[in-house]
């Protein structure tokens, strides 16, 4: 699902690396836990997953594909088997939450009958049925969390990325959040997430990679949070 | 449902920039206007030379018998035909020329039935009342003075007229118009072009939420960028349209109405219409392929994958 080997990453103007020398492999239907201090490399890892980023060494391969020899004009294709989660939701505040949930199909072409049909699916999967007319400025974190989840999952792509996806949330919100995630991820969908949420990490028991100064230090299969703050 | 999503981005895109949008169109509109006007002044110029402008320098017009009657110089009637071999083999002899051309009455009414085909001047003429004459080429253009000197006042010789000297200074107006009209024209492109890579720009940065989702779920590059592509395209071709206006407006005011110089200057043969309608087509494909040509090039940097 993602392999990397031997990456580093150097930006710009820049003499530090921020990612070094990083091998690992994800298989697919895994849960992953990426971990690590702010500026450690993770949110480097993930946008060169994305293919945001390009390597400086080494190759990343995503569902299979080398991204270094993936043209510009194939990315989005690959993308549309991707899908994203944030932070800060990024959520249009002008549309509803079913029309943010569309939007990530209609920018695609996909067809109106094939929204109209996987939307309240996918709604209701994170258990916003019934709330498709409320704007996300009406909504609680949580919820808005959620429809951020049901935009990246409506088109059922194999691996869904979410950037520390809890982090503006309070703890029993966040176990709710991470409770879908575990649904979506029994459907067989690779996560891999990125956090610094310790009790999460420590009660999902799933796999951990660490990284430290943009080195793997840790590759754990149920592992906890284990960083030292 | 895919063109009825990206009109109205578009149209949401347009209100959004309600100002900028503005400011796109008057330029494109001017720009766009002095771009056809120069056009058209162009046109005028060459309607206004007619046949032989481009071809001679000097003409001597010869006596027909209705000049005979009326003209003084013709006092002593129509030019004969001894009189025109002597005038002929004179031009001939001289050093200046470098060609002399005869034009009968008959060719005379043929060209101008062609310059002023539909005028109701034209249509009352008949091939014997125009004159003959002899068109010259001269090797030095500025040596007029030397055709003056010989042949005017010679018996069967109505006048001597320098063509380009007739002519000339009206054309130097014009010309310099049309080149003052290029200039304001060049520099309201600049304007309108850097108008609207801003514009684009400012409406690429205020939706940048949108396009950084459709990046995300894997929106196709074309996808991303079509909306803004539009954008300019549709405020520019709402220029174009109004430039094409000015230019009807403007060809309606100064030569059938208002000014009417076609009467006041009823000499002048003016543009027609199909001058002025064959602009048209040119001006709209340059006001929709223009902007969306600077939109696609502002994005490119803009809008990466």
């Amino acid at each position: 699902m993602i392999r990397f080997d031997n990456v580093s990453k150097v930006y710009p103007k820049q003499t530090r690396p921020a990612l070094r020398d990083v091998s690992l492999e994800v298989e697919k239907g895994e849960f992953v836990f990426l971990v690590g201090s702010s500026g450690s490399g993770k949110s480097t890892f993930l946008r060169l997953v994305l293919r945001e980023e390009r390597t400086s060494h080494g190759q990343v391969h995503v569902l299979g594909k080398d991204l270094a020899r993936l043209s510009n004009w194939k990315v989005p294709q690959m993308r549309r088997q991707l899908g994203t989660v944030f932070q800060d939701f990024r959520l249009l505040p002008n549309k509803t939450v079913a029309e943010n949930v569309a939007f990530a199909q209609e920018v695609i072409g996909k067809s109106k009958g094939e929204i109209r049909k996987s939307v309240p699916q996918v709604l209701d999967l994170v258990g916003l049925g019934g709330k498709e007319d409320r704007m996300p400025g009406e909504l609680s974190g949580g919820e808005q969390q959620r429809v951020a989840i049901a935009r990246a999952f409506v088109n059922r792509p194999k691996l869904l990325i979410a950037d520390e996806p809890t982090g503006n949330l309070d703890p029993q919100t966040s176990v709710g959040i991470m409770k879908l995630l575990d649904r979506i991820n029994r459907t067989g969908t690779t996560v891999l997430m990125a956090t610094h949420d310790q009790n999460i990490v420590d009660q999902m028991r799933k796999r951990v990679i660490e990284l430290e100064q943009g080195r793997l230090v840790r590759d754990q299969a149920r592992g906890v949070y284990g960083y030292q703050h | 449902m895919r063109a009825q999503f990206v009109l109205s981005e578009i149209g949401v895109g347009l209100r959004r920039n309600l100002t900028m949008t503005f400011a796109v169109i008057v330029s494109v509109a001017l720009s766009l206007a002095l771009f056809g006007g120069s056009l058209l002044m162009s046109d005028q110029v060459n309607t206004m030379k007619g046949y032989w402008y481009d071809k001679v320098n000097v003409s001597i017009f010869l006596c027909n018998k209705s000049d005979a009657e009326s003209d003084a110089n013709c006092a002593k009637g129509a030019v004969t035909a001894d009189q025109k071999k002597q005038i002929k083999s004179d031009l001939d002899k001289m050093g200046v020329v470098e060609k002399v051309t005869y034009e009968s009455q008959d060719d005379a009414y043929k060209h101008y039935k062609e310059q002023f085909g539909d005028s109701p001047l034209a249509s009352s003429l008949t091939p014997d009342q125009m004159q003959e004459s002899y068109r010259i080429k001269l090797k030095d253009p500025e040596k007029y003075q030397v055709i003056a000197t010989a042949f005017d006042g010679r018996d069967g010789v109505q006048s001597v007229q320098d063509q380009k000297g007739i002519l000339d200074n009206l054309f130097g107006l014009l010309n310099g118009m049309n080149w003052a009209a290029r200039a304001v024209m060049a520099l309201m492109l600049v304007v309108a072009l850097m108008l609207i890579v801003n514009t684009v720009r400012v409406s690429a940065f205020s939706r940048r939420r949108e396009t950084g989702i459709m990046r995300l779920v894997g929106a196709s590059g074309f996808y991303i960028q079509a909306p803004f592509i539009a954008e300019a395209a549709v405020a520019g071709l709402i220029g174009g349209t109004v430039a094409c206006g000015f230019l009807v407006i403007a060809r309606y005011f100064i030569i059938d109405h208002g000014l009417a110089l076609s009467e006041k200057l009823n000499l002048i043969n003016f543009i027609g219409w199909d001058a002025v309608l064959t602009k048209l087509p040119l001006i709209l494909a340059t006001s929709l392929l223009m902007p969306a040509l600077a939109a696609f090039f502002a994005l490119r940097k803009y809008l990466k994958v």
